[in-house]
């Protein structure tokens, strides 16, 4: 959907990208990740031409966004920026309305639109005759997700979209991120610096630093196919915590112990991650857990070690591998 | 009935057909000048907010704008803009401007430039992002520069009265002539008010949250207008002639106040200062003036002085006065000053006043020339027997008189002289000498009568302007009362008079003030 080719921006005698391309296909999230200053900002910004390009080009379905009208481009594609940019003078509603207003929409289409989008973010409509500064900081970045959706855009640019937000909130808005089912349908491309927030929500990950991409794969080939130690060193801090939320219980399933396979009360899909099926020793309380397996219809019933044991073989034949 | 005895709300309330007039010239003239500097400074900081480029240049020149003192500014407008509003619109326009040009400049690079990124990024076009974004989120600012503005106009719209542009300034000027507090306070203290009024309000304007801000912002400009048009409600009824008066002469029973009782005439009036009131009546923009007998614009400007067939104005004969501490100290002085008296008739003194006025010949030239003709010149001697301090009035003739004694008293005595020319006043003069901040200066007879002494009406009457009999009256008052010594009349008699234009004079058959009244009258 998206193809970013050799495109490079300087500012004066800076370069902020050099000569980067990567393509995003349709319905994928794409992270752009790294240091600040990597240029990965830049680059997202290239996409909607809030920064012109000094060389290269950006197509979106095939068309040069060069080439397009600017203010035309813009109202179709959805922006969420980093601490949230609504507009201190409008209401919530009025923020929300803002480019079905452009796209002169029929009054009663757009309310009718902001009811089920608030909906959707668990906001109360309370709040549409709101003005930003009364609302906490999660719900303001419902608002501005909100007004970058309301048009239903097919593709969506988010700038560091929840980086001002603490751990707590983030994390919940994370979860809400991606039930939501509106951004399923989605091409997102989203900017950040937090490694976890990236193998979170991320399909791909483009890693950037001074202005070059390093390595762009799935989060899987990046931890554990790392081209070089700048992306090693880059993941190295949280690397258990991001193998744990990477591996699928699916992965594991050769080393898994079989034997009993009886369902049992608290049966987990073999597509959860290993993060929530060792979370969920703990939050029920069980000595084991049942994991199903659909394609197979195999249950396999583990206790913690055997869990953990089979994740340390896992990985052991990643690195023979 | 004694003036000074009159309490400031009795002479509000006997004034408020004025005072009703002028505060609605004060409003208007602020308003019409604060709304086409709003016009036009808005639009311009928005320009400079997005070429910045051009920022320091703007700002800079309209900064050199606020700089000009005003009442220079209004002075520059004379020559191109003649007398009246526009001029004095013009200047308050120039001086509106920088707040507001640096207040919408300021505030719209002040915006958010995450929220000013997200309209663009929402697909808002440069336009829509201004009207809808930038100007509605930078209004408190550039409201704030439009108070700034505001207060400043109201404050420099008292000095359009200098050039007939009416306002709260005739009062206040009126009242420093004649040094009548009350009068001052009349015009001082509503522009006070008016100024403390705009403020308040805008504030409150700057105050006004989201909501209500764009229907505010909607009323805004009706408001404007409405208040910038009250300025032609007072000038909508005129007459077929229009006088212009000096703030003085509006304010003196030897004025508009004894034109008004002993002559009953009324006539649609200007107030305007002396400096540009004979050009004013040569250019036709006004017909009558309170000139001076002697001055030399008469000259210049080919004026006919109607004649003050009742007596009104009283004779002012012009004379130096002298301290007697100083006539003491400096025993030739008295003898010296004396070889003036009786040399400078009217005609004489309008010529040389002509000369300083109208030629530009400087005071000094004018004064030496004089004296070789007379042959009174004499090379300077000496002096080093002490300094006599001259004073004057601020007004050509002073300045010409004042060279002439100068000039005397280096040639005949061993004294040094300092000058202190330019003395805003009769008041300030008075008191410079009774003070022995200056030894002497030169007086006239009527002034030293009804704006020193002030008499009653009686006594007034009784010296029935008569020259002679006036001198006597105020030598003796001015020897009982202060210690200061009349010399010798110099012989011109420079009283106030009303001129017209010669030819508009002979057309009409106006010769005397009770023909003009005849003439206002009929028809």
């Amino acid at each position: 959907m998206i193809k970013v080719q050799n495109v490079s921006k300087s500012f004066g005698n800076t370069d902020a990208v050099k000569d980067i391309s990567f393509e995003v296909k349709a319905e994928e999230n794409l992270i752009l990740l790294g240091p600040s200053g990597c240029g990965k900002t830049t680059t997202l910004k290239m996409i909607n031409t809030l920064i012109k390009p000094s060389a290269g080009t950006i197509y979106i379905d095939g068309r040069d966004v060069m080439h397009q009208s600017p203010t035309i481009l813009r109202r179709s594609i959805g922006y969420v920026l980093q601490n949230n940019g609504l507009f201190p003078h409008f209401t919530v509603a009025q923020n929300i309305a803002v480019v079905p207003q452009l796209l002169k929409w029929e009054k009663r289409r757009t309310e009718k639109r902001i009811r089920e989008l608030l909906e959707k973010l668990h906001l109360s409509p309370n709040y549409l005759q709101a003005y930003p500064h009364e609302l906490s900081g999660g719900q303001q970045q419902r608002v501005g997700l909100a007004r970058a959706l309301v048009a239903d855009p097919p593709l969506l640019l988010m700038d560091e979209p929840f980086g001002a937000l603490d751990n707590v909130t983030r994390s919940k808005i994370h979860d809400e991120f991606k039930a939501l089912d509106e951004l399923k349908r989605k091409t997102i491309i989203m900017v950040t610096h937090d490694v976890q927030e990236a193998f979170e929500l991320g399909d791909r990950i483009c890693l950037m630093d001074k202005g070059a991409i390093v390595q762009a794969g799935t989060p899987t080939e990046l931890l554990f196919k790392p081209i070089n130690t700048f992306v090693s060193d880059f993941l190295k801090e949280q690397r258990l915590s991001l193998e744990f939320k990477t591996i699928q219980l699916l992965d594991l399933w050769n080393w898994l112990p079989a034997g009993n396979n009886q369902q049992q009360m608290n049966t987990l899909s073999a597509e959860t991650d290993l993060w929530t099926g060792l979370e969920s020793f703990k939050f029920n309380e069980v000595e084991v857990i049942c994991i199903l397996h659909h394609q197979k219809n195999e249950f396999r019933t583990v206790e913690f070690e055997q869990l953990m044991a089979a994740f340390y073989q896992y990985k052991r034949t990643l690195s023979n591998g | 009935m004694d003036e000074q005895q009159q309490t400031l709300l009795n002479f509000m309330w006997e004034q408020s057909d004025k005072l009703l007039i002028q505060m609605l010239q004060h409003i208007g003239l602020t308003f019409i000048s604060l709304f086409a500097a709003v016009l036009i400074g808005v639009p311009l900081g928005i320009l400079i907010a997005r070429k910045k480029e051009l920022s320091g240049t703007v700002l800079s020149v309209a900064g050199i704008l606020q700089t000009i003192p005003s009442i220079a500014l209004l002075g520059f407008m004379i020559p191109v803009l003649g007398i009246g509003a526009k001029p004095a619109i013009v200047a308050l326009f120039l001086y509106a401007l920088l707040p507001i040009i640096r207040n919408t400049y300021t505030g719209i690079t002040g915006v958010n430039p995450a929220v000013k990124e997200a309209a663009v990024a929402m697909g808002m076009s440069e336009w829509q992002t201004l009207f809808s974004v930038e100007l509605p989120l930078a209004t408190s600012v550039i409201l704030a520069g439009i108070r700034t503005a505001t207060v400043i106009n109201v404050g420099v719209a008292t000095l359009a009265s200098y050039i007939a542009a009416g306002g709260l300034g005739e009062f206040i000027f009126g009242g420093i002539s004649l040094n009548n507090t009350n009068m001052i306070l009349t015009g001082a203290i509503p522009a006070a008010l008016l100024a403390l009024l705009f403020d308040f309000l805008l504030s409150r304007a700057q105050r006004l949250s989201f909501k209500t801000v764009g229907t505010a912002m909607k009323i805004a400009p009706a408001l404007l207008i409405l208040l910038a048009s009250l300025y032609f409600i007072p000038s909508a009824y005129g007459g077929k002639l229009t006088a212009g008066f000096t703030p003085e002469f509006m304010g003196r029973q030897d004025g508009n106040l004894g034109l008004q009782s002993k002559y009953g005439l009324t006539i649609h009036t200007i107030v305007i200062s002396d400096a540009v009131m004979y050009k004013a009546a040569y250019e036709n923009q006004l017909d009558i003036i309170s000139g001076y007998s002697t001055d030399g614009r008469l000259k210049a400007y080919d004026l006919f002085t109607l004649q003050d067939d009742k007596g009104i104005f009283p004779p002012y004969y012009a004379a130096p006065i002298v301290s007697n501490k100083a006539l003491r100290k400096f025993p030739q002085l008295e003898k010296t000053l004396n070889l003036l008296s009786d040399k400078i008739n009217d005609s004489i003194m309008t010529d040389l006043n002509y000369r300083v006025d109208y030629l530009h010949q400087s005071p000094e030239k004018v004064a030496k020339d004089f004296l070789m003709a007379n042959n009174l010149w004499r090379q300077e001697a000496n002096s080093n027997t002490g300094i006599i301090r001259l004073g004057s009035k601020i007004f050509g003739e002073q300045y010409i008189l004042a060279n002439i004694y100068s000039m005397l008293i280096k040639g005949y005595t061993n004294y040094g002289v300092a000058t202190k020319t330019g003395l805003g006043g009769t008041k300030i003069c008075f008191d410079a000498l009774t003070n022995d901040q200056i030894d002497l200066y030169p007086e006239y007879t009527g002034t030293g009568l009804l704006t020193i002494l002030q008499p009653t009406q009686r006594t007034i009457d009784s010296l029935a302007g008569d020259k002679d009999k006036t001198y006597q009256y105020v030598k003796k008052e001015f020897q009982r009362r202060y210690a200061v010594k009349w010399l010798k009349p110099i012989g011109f008699n420079n009283t106030y008079a009303l001129m017209m234009r010669q030819k508009q004079a002979q057309d009409l058959g106006i010769e005397t003030i009770s023909n003009l009244k005849h003439y206002l009258e009929s028809n």
